[in-house]
């Protein structure tokens, strides 16, 4: 039987303000919990509303919204909850539980990572490589221009089609977003300075920068980072070892598509694993060599509006998982209960034990029927 | 020979870290997760056990003096239905599940894969040693990991005989027993695993659940509490208070994490209470119950000590309605009922975990609701009834890990029940396919075709994409066709 959990908590991410606010509150409800939700600061309009709409519309006694940045997620954690739902990056994942280990409070933790998407459809139909290409351009600028934990982090591509999908990605960009920085138009910008330069700093390498074959140009008055698409950087620089979560997408060239499942394994478990493929017997081999918290064949960000799909991480990008009936279930704990009558009694539970009780009930236990009633026809001796 | 070598070198931080790369490569190798290799280590397993019955049986009687009956039922034959459940459902808990799509997808086929986490770390418990150690185990291997087995150095006969026996009968490359005490422990820690399984206590949980966090690495803490068992008038009273003496003294005399720990009744109806218990206390263990063979000892003389001190406070010692001796060369306490201490004794602010029951009264059953909320959640409650209206009331209020009715402690052996606490008395839970489940990643997979690409997902975005998305995912029929129209509001 399914209990609420008591009094939760609720860390939300800046990126998705309203989703990540307001899905795992769903949750909580639907379980029967009282909530403090304390959405990321770095979003104040969208804080701002919540605080002052979710008062109006929602229990007050019962569900509470605070503003506030850092040090007041600190104040919270060092409190006791019945739970602790966290959304963001992993090394405030990490201090989220330790400090929920303080009081065993249970934690759901939806992290990130470099989620990859394996390209291997360019040389089927053009049909098929042209909405491959808009569901990879869709995958990466769409959601929050690149700043999601499920945005296409980076591709992996057989050499000899990467220039094709260059080609392909570059005309879809310009038709979605505009041909130049000055002209871009549905999409996103970078949430602030600080994650402006922190993404500004990746291009920097000059090995890196040398990769850049679309894009590049910066504004930072208006905090803009046009689409950026690089070709091969080395697989040592930042760019391909941290989680971009940005406008820039590196695309690495491999002599033959199954190695990219290599490739994938030698970094951490990611969020999702996009493959565009037709054959079944690399899908095959990807859902079974890989570990990932979800794998989306085909497509980007769907399985996000698919309720009957778990959605959460494993390894570093995670781990609990929520949407549908798993955010009930997660902010839930779900109850054994046994109902027993008085009658019958088995005498061989009691002690004292004798050699007698101790075969009946072994006897018992193994489903021994026959070897019951040999015992109690004293056929049987222990 | 190589491992008396290892066993007598130190085990620390780098030897942990050997051994954890040495798992790591056999799970990346695939060794863990081929369905045959997990079939030979449960039929293993099962071997280990029948063909070792009476040296596991010898070890437990060292480390706890526990009745035969007790380590082969509640140990043994437990743990070998277990494995056998494993056996006989493991391909199919493997199976993917196919989970429904709807028209936001559309078209689109998803499912669930189960697959192993990888490299996980079971710490167990002294009181059922072996039990504790191997059943989580079993889910373990039933779901494709490799594994690090910690037994508890309370119990060294236990652990060193599971070191040896898991060495002889299983997969080493992939299943190893690494015995040792705190500092081992804390080597083992620092390590990262991709699972951590801790039962023990509160306090050592807490440790595990911070050095777990470091490295992202989910947690299942097997805890326990104070179980309270209500008892209300007009039942059958013979049986249930041996029932309740069989989840009391007949589980390791009371050191069990889901052995009743005290009981709730009306004043009404204690006298006939305790008079039952007295009775059925004395057909069960005799006149000298510390000499009954039917008992475990007190594990150790920590352990006695502490009793000890619940028992001599000053406003408890003078609540003893039965029993009370002790007989401290052999660590042995007799079954001890205590009538109506005081909330604030020690003995009513701690998990007991020993041969002690306290016996609280209060005017009216419904009155030990509220009781049994004002403290922390427990891994187990128990209500003795008839009363449908009071077993609703007690299964809607009361919080705990499981509960029971008219029993104790007999959900253990329920493999379809979860086995978990809430709140204080842990996280997680375990047992038939929760085991499985436990020690899995269930990963999402969501296949689409290239089939009916809808442009209006895309930019540049226009009001009648924006309007004919928001009713597609509204799903109205009517509300698709007014967005199609150009009818309806953005």
């Amino acid at each position: 039987m399914p209990q609420p959990l008591g009094v939760v908590l609720i860390f939300s991410s800046w990126n998705f303000p309203f989703t990540l606010a307001l899905d795992p509150l769903i949750g909580a409800i639907s379980a029967g919990n009282t909530v403090l939700l304390k959405p990321s600061d770095l979003a104040p309009a969208c804080i701002s509303f919540l605080v002052e709409t979710i008062p109006k519309y929602l229990d007050n006694k019962a569900i509470k919204v605070v503003a506030g940045g850092a040090d007041i997620g600190e104040r919270l954690l060092q409190l006791k909850w019945d739970k602790i739902f966290y959304t963001g990056s992993p090394r405030v994942g990490r201090l989220v539980m330790a400090a929920a280990a303080k009081h065993l409070t249970p934690v759901t933790l939806e992290l990130g990572g470099k989620c990859p998407a394996i390209v291997d459809t360019l040389s089927t139909t053009p049909s098929k490589a042209k909405v491959t290409a808009k569901r990879i351009v869709g995958g990466k600028w769409g959601p929050c221009n690149g700043q999601a934990c499920i945005a296409i982090d980076y591709l992996l591509v057989e050499e000899k089609l990467a220039s094709a999908l260059i080609e392909l990605l570059k005309k879809t960009i310009k038709r979605f977003y505009g041909e130049n920085i000055k002209s871009l138009k549905s999409i996103s910008r970078i949430v602030n300075e600080h994650q402006f330069q922190r993404l500004v700093n990746l291009l920097k390498d000059p090995n890196v920068a040398d990769s850049i074959v679309y894009g590049g140009s910066v504004d930072e008055e208006k905090l803009v980072i046009e689409p950026t698409i690089l070709l091969d950087p080395p697989l040592d620089s930042e760019i391909m070892s941290e989680e971009i979560f940005g406008p820039l997408l590196p695309i690495i060239t491999l002599k033959n598509i199954e190695e990219s499942i290599n490739f994938i394994n030698s970094k951490s478990n990611p969020l999702v694993i996009y493959a565009f493929t037709e054959d079944e017997t690399f899908k095959k081999r990807i859902l079974s060599e890989t570990s990932s918290g979800t794998v989306t064949f085909n497509d980007s960000m769907v399985q996000f509006l698919c309720d009957s799909l778990p959605f959460g991480g494993v390894g570093q990008s995670g781990f609990g998982r929520y949407h549908g009936k798993y955010s009930f279930d997660t902010f839930s704990h779900e109850k054994s209960i046994l109902h027993r009558g008085f009658y019958p009694e088995i005498e061989p539970r009691y002690p004292p034990w004798t050699d007698f009780k101790l075969l009946f009930i072994k006897l018992a236990y193994e489903f021994d029927y026959f070897g019951l009633i040999l015992l109690l026809l004293w056929f049987k001796r222990s | 020979m190589a491992s008396e070598v290892e066993k007598k070198a130190v085990f620390d931080i780098d030897s942990a870290k050997e051994v954890v790369q040495e798992l790591r490569a056999s799970f990346v190798a695939g060794k863990t997760k081929d369905y045959e290799w997990r079939r030979t280590q449960l039929k293993a397993m099962l071997k280990l056990m029948d063909e070792n019955e009476p040296q596991i049986v010898a070890a437990l009687r060292d480390d706890l003096s526990k009745p035969e009956l007790e380590s082969s039922i509640y140990e043994i034959a437990m743990l070998k239905n277990s494995c056998k459940l494993a056996l006989k459902k493991m391909k199919h808990w493997m199976m993917p599940e196919k989970a429904k799509t709807s028209l936001a997808t559309f078209p689109s086929s998803a499912e669930i894969v189960s697959e192993p986490l990888g490299v996980v770390l079971v710490i167990s418990a002294w009181n059922y040693p072996f039990l504790l150690s191997l059943d989580p185990v079993i889910g373990a291997i039933a779901a494709g990991n490799a594994i690090v087995l910690k037994p508890s150095e309370i119990s060294p006969a236990t652990a060193s005989l599971l070191a040896k026996l898991v060495a002889n009968y299983m997969d080493s490359s992939c299943i190893k027993v690494v015995e040792g005490a705190v500092p081992e422990t804390t080597a083992l820690l620092e390590q990262k695993w991709d699972k951590i399984m801790y039962t023990g206590n509160g306090r050592i949980a807490r440790i595990v659940m911070a050095a777990a966090a470091k490295h992202l690495t989910p947690v299942v803490l097997e805890l326990g509490g104070k179980c309270p068992v209500i008892v209300d008038s007009g039942i059958n009273l013979q049986v249930a208070t041996r029932r309740i003496i069989a989840g009391k003294w007949g589980c390791n005399n009371g050191q069990a994490c889901i052995s009743p720990d005290y009981i709730i009744t009306t004043k009404d109806y204690a006298v006939e209470l305790v008079d039952s218990f007295k009775c059925e206390l004395e057909l069960f263990y005799g006149k000298n119950p510390l000499e009954s063979k039917d008992l475990s000892r007190v594990v150790n003389s920590n352990h006695f000590a502490r009793l000890l001190k619940l028992l001599d406070e000053d406003k408890v010692s003078s609540k003893i309605v039965y029993g009370g001796e002790r007989d401290k060369s052999n660590l042995k306490i007799a079954p001890t009922v205590l009538l109506d201490v005081p909330q604030d004794s020690l003995i009513m602010n701690e998990e007991i975990f020993g041969p002690l029951l306290p016996i609280i009264t209060i005017d009216k059953v419904e009155d030990s609701f509220d009781l049994i909320t004002s403290g922390t959640k427990p891994l187990a409650a128990y209500m003795f009834t008839n009363n449908k209206k009071l077993k609703e009331k007690f299964v809607e209020k009361v919080s705990a890990g499981g509960l029971v009715i008219n029993d104790t402690t007999v959900h253990l052996a329920e493999p379809t029940l979860p086995f978990g606490g809430v709140g204080d008395s842990g996280m997680g839970a375990y047992h038939g396919k929760f085991s499985f489940d436990t020690f899995s990643h269930k990963k999402a997979v969501l296949y689409r075709s290239f089939a009916g690409d809808a442009p209006l997902r895309y930019p540049p975005y226009t009001n009648g994409k924006l309007r004919l998305l928001k009713s597609l995912l509204g799903g109205s029929i009517l509300g698709i066709i007014r967005a199609l129209m150009g009818w309806s509001k953005a």
